[in-house]
């Protein structure tokens, strides 16, 4: 797993306030992880902090599972 | 009660009769504020007499772009946080409906609704990282009313009361507060200019018999502010001696 993922999961566990083994690469974060609609511009913002890059909202629209996220943050991180 | 000392806000309008009201109200409880008003001499003139810490930054409601800008130089110049904000500022360019221009309703609506809602939009994000906030716009009763000649200010002010509800409802599992403050008549440079006798007249329609004056708006909004107002939100609290009672 790369490091991304691990600290990507780790923010997911810490807002969402789920157990860590559900927090898969394929869970959604509205339909496996229970967030809302708030709840993911809550998570978009943690990633953007914590990673140093920035999550327009048209991209983060379409970050609906944790894989979707890592591979964002994967690909645009400088 | 009601003690606000460790927090900040942003103020608009706030040179203003209510405005500088309110000002002083929240730095008398111990907020430090950042200011904002589109009149620099004016803002710099009420500036002297208000005391605590405070900063002011000018900017004019009707660009969109400056409006932008706004909360993220209040959270600069006030240390990373934003506790409270303060949509007061609002203009008047009263006109009959049928011979209302199209600017005088875009100007009204631009001020009073618009900038509203983008530095609500732009406080959100800092207020929900906070797990705190608390909105208050500055509404008219006027809005609930309705008053001839200011459809497009009785507009604006009643779309602050439904935006605010909205807001409300998104942001109260986040401790941020999102409410309305609705003076009546208030003893203002507005009101001064009237003639006497529109002024007796205007007092026959208050139970209380006199206009109001701007530190009791400034009451409402210091309550709605403060810690203890944690479980009141999307509301509209009404400062108006009884002449409308909604």
């Amino acid at each position: 797993m790369s490091e991304t993922a691990d600290r990507v999961k780790k923010i997911v566990v810490e807002h969402l306030g789920v157990e860590a083994d559900k927090v898969t690469e394929d869970a959604s974060f509205i339909d496996d992880l229970g967030a809302d609609s708030l709840d993911i511009v809550e998570l978009v913002m943690a990633f953007e902090e914590e990673f140093g890059v920035e999550i327009p909202d048209d991209a983060a629209e379409k970050i609906t599972t944790v894989k979707d996220a890592i591979n964002y943050i994967d690909e645009h991180q400088g | 009660m009601f003690d606000l000392t460790g927090m900040t806000a942003l103020v608009t309008g706030a040179s203003g009769g209510i405005g500088s009201a309110i000002a002083q109200a929240l730095a008398a409880q111990g907020a430090r504020l950042a200011v904002s008003g589109s009149n620099a001499d004016k803002l710099e003139g009420f500036r002297a007499g208000l005391g605590g810490e405070h900063v002011a930054l000018r900017c004019d409601l009707s660009d969109a772009a400056a409006v932008d800008g706004l909360v993220p130089q209040a959270v600069e110049a006030l240390g990373g946080r934003l506790d409270i904000l303060v949509n007061n500022a609002g203009v008047t360019r009263d006109n009959l409906t049928m011979r209302m221009k199209d600017e005088e309703w875009d100007q009204v609506i631009r001020v009073n609704l618009e900038a509203a809602f983008r530095l609500i939009r732009a406080a959100a994000k800092p207020m929900m990282k906070q797990r705190f906030g608390r909105i208050v716009s500055v509404t008219s009763v006027v809005g609930a009313t309705g008053n001839p000649g200011q459809a497009n200010y009785a507009a604006s002010k009643a779309g602050l009361v439904g935006m605010s509800k909205a807001v409300a409802q998104e942001l109260a599992s986040r401790g941020v507060t999102v409410n309305c403050v609705a003076p009546g008549f208030i003893r203002s440079a507005m009101t001064d200019a009237l003639p006497d006798a529109q002024k007796q007249a205007l007092s026959t329609r208050i139970p209380a018999g006199t206009l109001g004056e701007g530190s009791d708006v400034a009451a409402a909004v210091v309550y709605l502010a403060s810690r203890e107002a944690g479980y009141v939100t999307g509301q509209t609290l009404h400062v108006n001696g009884g002449m409308a009672m909604l």
